[in-house]
């Protein structure tokens, strides 16, 4: 993946729970902690040291069809950051995943892969809209974006 | 059977500097000012406290102010954490403090230059805790930011409008219109302005925002019995809750079954359960209003309407003076002074001394709550 103007926006802050996402991210895989326990298997996000169902600290990172369907968003306006304010109005969406329904993955509803957070007109953003996961590189770090199923 | 808190003690005094978008003293200065015109309020001597709490984001500190102000041996502090999810907590802490015997005398105060000082959004060296890897890179950089995501998907499933976020807005600005200490007091609001304000983030606007204020405020709470003696018309402290949900997420409580239903109704539950009323019988509330969304969805969550009404609750003057629930009648966040929530609990008090600038007639209980959407809290209020 190229590396793009979006290099200049915030990277994600990334803790020992966390870290697994962000590798398969940079595989270009979109994948969620869950449950190793055979009769237990939930998933949970954020990711945690141990189950909230079984109390098991075995877990595995799931992959996801990236596929789901966009819950809210919002159009953030100056003031905001450098980085953010020069994309302004841009979107930021939460995403139900098919998968499982009750997580919800925060990003960016763009054109393509590389495309700037303000890619997609405003008027486009809808509830329900259902969406697939894409990945960018901000900062060196690969991150789920989202592109329209259907354009 | 434990010990109840109910009614086991009271504010008998309240303090608190002026409100302005920068004040020249730093926020030590104004703790002190604000602490000390509490207990000039209660009548009772700065030696005479030995308990103090505030909220782990008050940036003045126990040592400080216990030493500035002249406090004697200080045998009960405490820091509440989540922003403005702790203005109440501090109250409740102080009240299980003093009526277990731990303390006699507690100051709960919250000092902040938010109006001249730096947004804490801002900094992106200090990062948020956990969640914010999962957000903040996708440009939720602020609480608007934040709230603004669960207001969209609030009004597209149960109809409320901005309409309905007007209706909160307007009623803190007319109660501001009516306090001369308030930062709007002379600065009306229309519909028109509402509807034609700058975004913030969509669909919120600048009005749906609170204030950036420079201020402090305190107050003093002693045993019932103790209150007899004070200077001041007790206000009780009938109920006490806090509030933390099952797979709660803070602000971005975009992970679990169902993020529109917060720590109000955590905290709700614990509140009515222990006390002698229900929600049909406040007189008067003051709602934590950091954004005008909070409103509705705190009236569903203490049981005012129910799930979905918050909106339509709104409509017809029902939060005004003479309404069926009037709120933040000294303005709130949104117009008087945005301290972290610590207004309110100062406003619910004067409500009940009956010497509020838009006194609802014969106020006799009052709902005071904390910042909704982050883990919380409140207080029911009696005279």
């Amino acid at each position: 993946m190229a590396r793009s103007d979006t290099d200049t926006l915030l990277s994600p802050v990334i803790d020992d729970d966390g870290a697994p996402f962000w590798e398969y991210a940079s595989r270009g895989e979109l994948r969620i902690q869950a449950c190793a326990r055979p009769d237990c298997g939930a998933l949970r996000f954020p990711p945690r040291p141990c189950c909230p169902h079984c109390q098991s600290f075995d877990s595995e990172w799931r992959r996801m069809s990236g596929r789901g369907r966009i819950w809210s968003y919002v159009l953030p306006h100056p003031p905001l950051l450098p980085a953010y304010a020069e994309l302004a109005p841009y979107n930021a969406i939460l995403v139900e995943l098919a998968d499982a329904p009750h997580i919800r993955l925060a990003g960016n509803l763009v054109s393509g892969p590389n495309a700037p957070l303000n890619s997609i007109p405003s008027e486009r953003l809808r509830i329900g809209a259902k969406v697939q996961v894409v990945f960018a590189y901000v900062g060196g770090v690969a991150v789920p974006r989202w592109v329209l199923e259907r354009l | 059977m434990a010990a109840s808190l109910k009614d086991a003690t009271a504010i008998v005094g309240i303090g608190q500097t002026p409100f302005a978008k920068r004040l020249p003293e730093s926020e030590k200065t104004l703790a002190c000012r604000a602490v000390l015109a509490a207990l000039d309020d209660a009548g009772i001597a700065p030696s005479e406290v030995d308990a103090f709490a505030s909220y782990t984001m008050e940036e003045t500190d126990e040592v400080e102010i216990a030493k500035a102000i002249g406090a004697g041996d200080v045998t009960f502090f405490s820091k509440v954490g989540y922003g403005g999810g702790g203005s109440c907590a501090t109250v409740a802490h102080l009240a299980a403090a003093v009526a277990t015997g731990q303390a006699s005398v507690g100051v709960a105060w919250r000092s902040r230059k938010r109006g001249s000082g730096p947004r804490p959004w801002k900094n992106t060296a200090v990062q948020l805790p956990t969640p914010a890897q999962w957000t903040r890179p996708f440009g939720l950089l602020r609480p608007a930011d934040e709230i603004a995501m669960l207001a969209r998907r609030y009004m597209h499933e149960y109809g409320a409008t901005r309409d309905h976020l007007f209706n909160v807005a307007l009623a803190c600005r007319n109660r501001a219109n009516q306090n001369p200490a308030a930062i709007m007091y002379e600065r009306p609001l229309t519909r028109e302005m509402y509807m034609t304000a700058r975004w913030i983030s969509e669909p919120l606007c600048l009005f749906d925002n609170c204030l950036e204020t420079d201020g402090a405020l305190a107050c003093v709470i002693v045993s019932a019995e103790r209150a007899r003696d004070c200077r001041r018309k007790a206000v009780y402290v009938h109920s006490v809750a806090q509030g933390l949900p099952s797979q709660h997420h803070g602000m971005v409580n975009y992970w679990n079954d169902d993020p529109l239903s917060g720590p109000a109704w955590t905290a709700a539950r614990h509140l009515w359960k222990q006390a002698d009323f229900g929600p049909e019988d406040v007189d008067v509330a003051q709602i934590y209003d950091a954004f005008t969304p909070l409103i509705p969805l705190s009236l569903e969550g203490y049981g005012f309407c129910g799930r979905g009404e918050g909106g339509a609750f709104t409509e017809g003057g029902a939060l005004e003076i003479g309404g069926q629930l009037p709120i933040n009648t000294g303005g709130g966040g949104l117009s008087e002074a945005y301290v972290h929530g610590f207004n309110l609990i100062n406003e619910g008090v004067k409500q009940l001394r009956g010497t509020s600038t838009a006194q609802v007639p014969d106020a006799s209980t009052c709902l005071v709550t904390a910042g909704e959407g982050v883990p919380t809290s409140a207080l029911l209020l009696r005279s």
